[in-house]
């Protein structure tokens, strides 16, 4: 199963939107509880960090009975050190992030603890692809 | 403890959901970091805070929280209210701050996380 959803830089009231409609489809899929909220947990945090850093972005799903597989490809500045990105409490992000309840430097770790694989590349000046893999089996 | 009791010790008003009376709780969080909030893997825990936005609820909802006290006079909004509904998620406004809110349900027996 193939899903695709698009995601608009800036707009924190749909920050969430894709993750939700995630979470519904693997609950008709009757996936196991915990694989539901690890996996939308960490799609919550991406879609986030494209709402809250990118100009746009896009998220593709690929359900099958093995895996799910979720690749959020955003345009955007791009992530000059990932290494230091993915610490605790490095941010990059703006007050009106803040006030939104995040931008404290967690969302990326958060979202390695609680996939089974997390792969991240980027260009400065283009955009971050991260690409995350749930295991069902 | 269930909503309603929450609602009364809180001096509360549940103002979304108001069919889950019922429903009951032993653990709360309190934060108004939804990064933080997050990171809990714990099921059925209350979440208090003072951040009245919309992404609030939508933590909520990733994180498996059922019920949301809003704090320090703090009001969902409009947007708040329409996603709450739709995802069933119970929301109580409450005068006390969230140290005085999490004092009485501590007191009462609700159970911190860590």
């Amino acid at each position: 199963m193939h899903f695709t959803y698009n995601v608009e830089g800036g707009n924190f009231t749909r920050a969430g939107y894709a993750s939700s409609e995630i979470k519904k489809i693997l609950k008709q899929l009757n996936v196991d509880l915990a694989i539901i909220k690890r996996t939308v947990v960490a799609s919550y945090e991406a879609e986030v960090n494209i709402v809250a850093h990118a100009y746009s972005g896009t998220i593709f799903v690929d359900i099958t009975p093995e895996t799910i597989l979720i690749k959020f490809v955003d345009e955007g500045p791009g992530i000059p050190d990932i290494a230091m990105a993915m610490k605790e409490g490095f941010s990059t992000a703006t007050s009106k992030v803040r006030e939104m309840g995040f931008g404290a430097g967690m969302g990326l770790p958060n979202i390695r603890k609680n996939v089974d694989n997390m792969n991240i590349t980027s260009e400065v000046g283009k955009g971050t692809v991260l690409e995350l893999t749930m295991y069902l089996q | 403890m269930k909503i309603s009791e929450i609602e009364k010790l809180l001096e509360g008003r549940v103002v979304c959901c108001e069919h889950k009376m019922d429903l009951s709780f032993e653990i709360a969080c309190a934060s108004d970091l939804m990064s933080d909030v997050l990171t809990l893997s714990h099921d059925n825990v209350l979440l208090i805070t003072g951040l009245n936005n919309v992404s609030t609820i939508r933590t909520a909802e990733m994180s498996d929280i059922h019920c949301v006290i809003l704090a320090r006079n703090k009001t969902a909004n409009a947007e708040m209210l329409a996603l709450a509904k739709e995802l069933g998620i119970v929301i109580i406004e409450c005068p006390y701050s969230v140290f005085r809110a999490s004092g009485v349900l501590f007191q009462t027996g609700i159970k911190p996380i860590y």
